[in-house]
């Protein structure tokens, strides 16, 4: 457990120090604090559009962070060799992998609540006011990146940062519309069809579940009982990820 | 207790490389054996195989064939990483972290507990004349310094077993130096350390056996003086007081002249410059120097790396 905790602690360390996750958090506010400029500009109610933009830009920036980071952060070892002095000490390789997802799960949950905070400072600023839904809306936010993150460690792990970025991305994209890939694969004819959406939304992320945002923005009540089955999804949709991760991994050569 | 620090067996590398996946010999067969507190040099010239086999043995990279035992453990092992200290080839390091960060980083991944941890730190910064950089960032560091941590990380957990990749490089003469001085320490405790260089003069001075590495095979193992000693050692004498009429008379030529008036000469053994000698002094000559030329380990080193050359371009492998 020390070792794992050392990996996070050094990943979240090393982030935090680095300056180009400042420059993510400082446009993420902007966007946050800008979200009034822009609510001003749009005809329509006021304090839903603010609350909507601010949840995004934690959702998107988010979502960058962990992508660009996620991928980077196993190549980066390997190519920096890093790697090497780490898998020759007494580590279990699945236990770096799964050190250096805290650790990046940890700057996140940082960041994320940095965001947060900025964006409640917003809302009363202005007087739009908090709704119930909304720390639910946050907290899963986190919980897609965490499965985001885990994707991102999973390409990481054997291929190539532009080929992971490419995989990554594509995936989130696809995890975030499968509902409507549900939905048409249900309209269609063929047996067969409906068979491999069907498939396919079993075996694919479904991040649709972690966004809350018009619950939130709309001020509408969340039940506890979905937060908690959307968590223990997450949660074990990215230990599935990384289970697979640590197997490829194992078995690999560092150049 | 295994008395064999390492051993391998038919230990054999192919790399794939490029689009085709072409295979490529990174290591033949290697059988070698190191006895515990030993220290062993790997020399080689650049791509000879010496990263290959080092990465091999500390379960980096996964052998193509072959097996291998590091103190009696299979490589790769944790039981066996827990007892050995590894230092990488031209190290890169985390560069945020301060170097006292990062020794305690490296022994908490030995799981050792925090007041050990600060005990060999104390240890080692300055074993590695490094206690004044202790809070410094290690992106601050110059090339010769990231060694010297990276040795002192690799002697975190007091290994029984070290192994030091081109541990010369980047340094200084005093660096240099400085990594002999610790290699003759680790021996002393009695530590088996293992490692390569392709600067010769290095390995040289400091290894008890040294391994000569070329083309992937492992041409020669012995020690210093054995791998050496199969060559001829050629003798140069310098002899004073002879006109030249009596040289002319002697039975070698001379070399050349000194700018004193001294005879130099080049004797291809001890009984030719034996004699020399003789007949010089026969004819009141004087001996002024007698020097025993053994071959250094470079020119041995260099002929092997020719013949090897020579026998590949003649099997048409290259
Ligand atoms: N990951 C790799 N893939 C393909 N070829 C490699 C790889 N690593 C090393 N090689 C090749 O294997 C040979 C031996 O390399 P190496 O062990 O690094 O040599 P040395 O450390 O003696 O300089 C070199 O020709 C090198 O190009
Ligand atoms: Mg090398």
């Amino acid at each position: 457990m020390i070792k794992i905790w050392a990996i996070a602690l050094n990943t979240f360390r090393e982030a935090v120090r680095d300056k180009i996750l400042y420059s993510l958090l400082f446009f993420a506010l902007l966007m946050i604090g800008s979200s009034v400029l822009i609510a001003e500009l749009i005809i329509g109610e006021y304090g839903k559009i603010i609350r909507d933009i601010g949840l995004a830009a934690i959702s998107i920036f988010g979502l960058l962070i962990a992508v660009f980071v996620g991928i980077g952060l196993i190549y980066k070892e390997i190519e920096r060799k890093t790697i090497y002095t780490i898998a020759s000490k007494p580590v279990p390789r699945w236990q770096f992998l799964v050190g250096k997802y805290f650790g990046l799960l940890g700057t996140l949950a940082t960041e994320v609540a940095i965001m947060a905070v900025a964006y409640v400072l917003v809302l009363n600023g202005i007087g739009a006011g908090t709704t119930s839904a909304m720390l639910p809306a946050i907290w899963l936010t986190f919980m897609e990146l965490a499965v985001v993150t885990a994707i991102a460690i999973l390409f990481g792990s054997f291929t190539s940062p532009v080929l992971s970025a490419l995989f990554t991305v594509g995936l989130t994209l696809i995890g975030k519309m499968s509902e409507e890939l549900v939905l048409l694969g249900q309209r269609s004819e063929s047996g067969a069809v409906r068979f491999l959406m069907d498939t396919v939304y079993k075996v694919l992320p479904d991040l649709s579940r972690f966004d809350l945002r018009t619950q939130a923005s709309y001020g509408l009540e969340v039940e506890w009982e979905y937060v908690a089955y959307a968590t223990g999804y997450g949660a074990a949709y990215a230990a599935a990820l990384l289970v697979l991760a640590s197997i490829i991994f194992r078995f690999r050569d560092f150049k | 207790m295994s008395e064999t620090a390492i051993r391998t067996e038919g230990l054999r590398k192919v790399y794939r490389t490029g689009f085709l996946r072409r295979a490529f010999v990174g290591l033949h067969g290697l059988d070698l054996e190191i006895p515990r507190g030993e220290v062993f040099g790997l020399i080689g010239p650049n791509g000879a195989g010496k990263t290959t086999t080092l990465k091999l043995l500390m379960g980096l990279n996964s052998p193509t064939s072959g097996t291998a035992q590091i103190l009696g453990e299979p490589i790769g092992s944790m039981r066996a990483m827990a007892r050995v200290g590894f230092l990488p080839e031209r190290p890169y390091f985390y560069d945020y972290l301060t170097a006292t960060e990062f020794l305690h980083f490296y022994g908490q991944l030995h799981g050792m507990p925090r007041a050990r941890r600060i005990d060999m730190i104390d240890r080692l910064l300055p074993l590695v004349h490094m206690e004044r950089a202790r809070d410094t960032q290690l992106r601050k560091f110059s090339k010769g310094m990231l060694q010297r941590v990276g040795i002192a990380q690799a002697l975190m957990n007091d290994p029984e077993l070290v192994v030091l990749d081109e541990p010369s490089s980047g340094l200084d003469p005093m660096g240099r130096l400085l990594i002999r001085d610790i290699v003759r320490d680790l021996k002393t405790k009695g530590t088996t350390v293992l490692f390569c260089s392709h600067v010769l003069s290095d390995v040289e001075e400091v290894s008890d056996r040294v391994g000569i590495l070329i083309a992937g095979k492992l041409q020669d193992v012995g020690t210093v003086d054995e791998l050496v000693g199969k060559r001829e050692t050629t003798v140069e004498v310098t002899l004073h007081g002879l006109t030249d009429d009596l040289v002319a008379e002697l039975p070698l030529q001379p070399h050349r002249v000194s700018s004193r008036g001294h005879h130099i000469f080049e004797a291809a053994d001890h009984s030719a410059a034996r004699a020399l000698v003789a007949a010089a002094v026969e004819r009141g000559g004087e001996l002024f120097g007698y020097v025993a030329r053994r071959e250094s380990l470079e020119q041995h080193f260099m002929d092997e790396a020719t013949s090897v050359e020579r026998q590949d371009r003649e099997a048409g492998v290259r």
